[in-house]
Formats: C-alpha cells, sequence, structure tokens
C-alpha cells in the first residue's frame, strides 16, 4: 500500500515539475521527459507489470489535461513501461549504463510514435527536420537529467524494498 | 523472475494479459472520446481538484523565482533602456496627440454610420497561465479559470491585443488554450488595410523562430506587403472578427501564381506568456 501512494506521488510531482519549472529552464523550447525517466526506471526496476501499469497512469494524466484523445498517451507510456519489464533480469543497481540506454531508447519510442501518429499521419513529411530539433534534442536533455532523476527513483525504490523485505520477514 | 516469493500468493493475471486489457481500454477511450463527451466531462472535474491546487503553487514559486533572476539581470539593461525610452515617450506622446484628434474624428464619423464599436466591449477575464504541455510537439497551455469563471470551450483567449488562440478544453478551475503557434490550429484571418482573406496555420518547424505561417492568400493587384496587420477574418467559426494576430515578415508568390503565402511575426510574445484574457462573448454561429 505504501509503494502505491509513493508511486503515486513520484509520478504526479514528475508530471508536475515537468509542467512547470521544466517549462521554465527549457533549453530552445525543449523540455526533458521526466514521466518517460520515471516510466522506464520503474519498468526495469519493478517488472513488466508494474511498469505497465506505472506507464498507465503517467500517460493518463497527460491526457486529461493536455491530449487531444483521452488514452493515446497512456497507451504509448504504457507499451513503454510494459517493454523495459523485460530487462529486469539484467538490471542492478550499481550499473547506470543499462538504465541511460534504456530510457534514451525509450524516448527514442515515445519521440517516434509521437511523430507518426500526431504529425506523419497530418501529411507533416520533413521527419529530418523534427528529428534534428525537437526528438535529439529532447533525448540529448531527458539522458542529461536522467543522470540526476534516475540516482532518486533509484533510492527510493531501494527504501521502500528494504521496507517491504522487513515487514515481510516479520511474518515468517 | 528471481526473487522467492515470501509473501502468500494472490490471485494475479499474467503480465500479459493485463497489457491486452489495458491495450484494449485505451483504444476504447480512444473511440469513446472521438464519438461521444460522456467520458471526459467527470474526469476532468476530479482531476481538475486534485492536480491544479499543486500546479497553481509550483507556478507560483517559479514565477517568483524567475523574477527575481530577471531583476537582478535586467538592472543594467533597463537603466540603458530608461534613455531610450524617454525619448520614445516624447515622441510618442506628440504622435499621441495627433492620434487623439484622429479618434474625436473617428468615432463621430462613427457615430454618424451608426457604426458601433465591435469589440472594444467584449466581456473578458484575466487568468495566469499555470502549466505548460508536457511534451515538445505542441503548444496548448493550462490556466487556473474554468466553468466557475463562465469559461467554456472555443472562446478566444488573448494577451495585450493579440490573439493568444482558443479554449480546447475545460474543467471546473482550469482550462486548456490551444495557441495559434500550435502545429494543428488553423485561423481564418484577412489582410487589415485590404481586407484580403487568408488562412495562418500554426507549424513546428517555424515556431522558434518566432513565425508563423500563411497560406491562400489572394492578392492579385499586389497590395499586400510585408509590415501588413492580420487581424480574425468575419467569417471564422471561432474566433471574433478583427482581432490582431501579427504583422506580415515575408510573402511569396506560390507555384500556381493564384495565391501567396509567407510568414508572419504573431504580436504575442509566446515564450513568455504569463497572464491572459479570456473574451467571454462566443462567436455567433448558425444553430445546427
Amino acid at each position: 500500500m505504501l509503494r502505491k501512494i509513493i508511486v503515486f506521488f513520484t509520478v504526479i510531482i514528475g508530471y508536475l515539475l515537468q509542467c512547470t519549472l521544466f517549462q521554465r529552464i527549457s533549453l530552445g523550447g525543449i523540455v526533458p521527459n521526466i514521466l518517460v525517466i520515471i516510466t522506464s526506471s520503474f519498468g526495469f526496476m519493478r517488472g513488466k507489470k508494474e511498469g505497465l501499469l506505472i506507464g498507465f497512469f503517467a500517460g493518463f494524466i497527460i491526457d486529461v489535461f493536455y491530449g487531444d484523445i483521452l488514452g493515446f498517451y497512456a497507451l504509448i507510456y504504457m507499451i513503454i513501461g510494459y517493454l523495459n519489464g523485460f530487462f529486469r533480469q539484467l538490471f542492478y543497481p550499481e550499473d547506470i549504463k543499462l538504465p541511460l540506454i534504456l530510457i534514451s531508447g525509450s524516448e527514442l519510442l515515445y519521440c517516434f510514435s509521437a511523430y507518426v501518429f500526431l504529425f506523419l499521419l497530418r501529411s507533416k513529411f520533413n521527419f529530418s527536420f523534427y528529428f534534428v530539433h525537437v526528438i535529439l534534442p529532447e533525448i540529448v536533455y531527458t539522458v542529461l537529467v536522467t543522470l540526476v532523476f534516475y540516482k532518486i527513483i533509484l533510492w527510493i525504490n531501494e527504501k521502500l524494498e528494504i521496507r517491504e523485505k522487513r515487514s515481510a520477514s516479520k511474518f515468517v | 523472475m528471481a526473487r522467492v516469493k515470501v509473501r502468500k500468493t494472490k490471485f494475479t493475471i499474467p503480465s500479459k494479459y493485463l497489457l491486452l486489457i489495458m491495450t484494449i481500454l485505451c483504444i476504447a477511450l480512444m473511440i469513446l472520446t472521438f464519438t461521444t463527451d460522456a467520458v471526459t466531462g467527470p474526469l476532468e472535474a476530479v482531476s481538475g481538484y486534485i492536480i491544479i491546487p499543486f500546479q497553481d503553487g509550483i507556478s507560483e514559486v517559479g514565477m517568483f523565482l524567475t523574477s527575481r533572476k530577471d531583476n537582478i539581470k535586467k538592472m543594467n539593461e533597463l537603466i540603458a533602456e530608461n534613455t531610450s525610452l524617454q525619448e520614445q515617450v516624447d515622441s510618442l506622446t506628440i504622435e499621441n496627440s495627433m492620434l487623439q484628434q484622429d479618434k474625436y474624428e473617428l468615432s463621430r464619423l462613427r457615430e454618424l454610420y451608426l457604426l458601433d464599436e465591435q469589440y472594444s466591449d467584449y466581456e473578458k477575464v484575466g487568468a495566469r497561465v499555470i502549466g505548460m504541455d508536457p511534451g515538445n510537439w505542441f503548444s496548448v497551455f493550462l490556466i487556473d479559470k474554468g466553468t466557475n469563471d463562465g469559461i467554456s470551450v472555443n472562446m478566444n483567449v488573448m494577451s495585450g491585443s493579440g490573439l493568444v488562440g482558443r479554449i480546447v478544453e475545460v474543467g471546473p478551475n482550469w482550462a486548456t488554450v490551444k495557441s495559434i503557434i500550435d502545429d494543428s490550429s488553423n485561423v481564418s484571418a484577412m489582410v487589415l488595410s485590404t481586407s484580403d482573406r487568408l488562412i495562418v496555420t500554426g507549424d513546428l518547424e517555424t515556431m522558434n523562430d518566432g513565425m508563423i505561417r500563411f497560406e491562400q492568400l489572394r492578392d492579385e493587384d499586389n497590395q499586400v506587403a510585408e509590415g501588413d496587420q492580420l487581424v480574425t477574418s468575419q467569417i471564422s467559426d471561432i474566433y471574433l472578427p478583427g482581432l490582431t494576430i501579427g504583422y506580415i515578415s515575408e510573402i511569396n508568390n506560390d507555384p500556381n501564381n493564384l495565391t501567396k503565402s509567407g510568414y508572419l511575426t504573431p504580436s504575442v510574445d509566446f515564450k513568455r506568456l504569463d497572464t491572459v484574457l479570456v473574451i467571454l462573448d462566443l462567436k455567433q454561429t448558425v444553430a445546427e
């Protein structure tokens, strides 16, 4: 239960930061994608199911406030969380390389699907422009922010896991 | 899963079935929002009361911090600017008095022609911007007023003298505004001097240069020039007529040699938008 509450607030805070604080420190109008970092990290730290649910929740908040159609971002984030869940066996807390690769991969997937469904289908074919001016800067900025943010998420998760183990062993 | 499960086993759904179920749920939601308005209403109300207070608070803190930062940075700039502005004030005072005379003449003429002043008496409400679109693809932002203040969908939003956009979604205490520079927005406009109609289209490709596109300008006599003012046209379904959009900064002939297109500079600075005015009058449309 505690985990659910903490994760709920992590996502909300991530969303709020992305909409307010990071808009103010955006570089060239580009904002890092905190929600992808959160979804993806919980995905490979906790497995497919949790990644999927957190992704759904994160995307859903964006849908409610900013999306044109409800469920679009929820679906993208959910798939990102689920796919990251496959890498749980490869995950070690000390290793920073895997998270960086996975998060930039998730970013690429997110940007690419946003381009295809929201721009390409409206016959905006200039992919190279969008790649250079939106997708690439977003990935780079997100990876930079990951270096800080990932540590915080990892710390939250470790604290929760220690707590869960303790309370579990109490009942055995 | 390498971990040994210590806890008692509960009934759980395998993750791939969960994915399937949630995907179906998402697609169902998409279809529902496309066809009806049933889901969004209550959801928006609930989430509005949970999230908006946080957002209000954060944006207030953010505004405070940025204003502090700007204060220090701009001190020197301001001193230099002040002297140049003083000169401008002098020249403007002269210009203003001339304009005042013109204005009296104009109002007399208007009375003569029984023309009401069209949009100076629109009812407006001020609102603060409390959040921006979390992605980098669109230009949508959140304001802190909603249906409680009489705002509804499709109302026009202005800032200073220029058109900012229109309300696309509304909750009890919040509303989202799609700006005219958004990639998916189109505005029917006209050139103020010649009344030639054209379409102003937001474009992500030119947004960073502070410009947006316009197209389908028919101007056979080549009367429209760079620097001409563009305002919303009378034939728009959503936008009230005569609101300033911006000024033409580049104009080109289309390959078909019939129409012209180009770029305009909006009269609103979209990068530094913190307060906006929502016009509470809706454009009159024919009832369906």
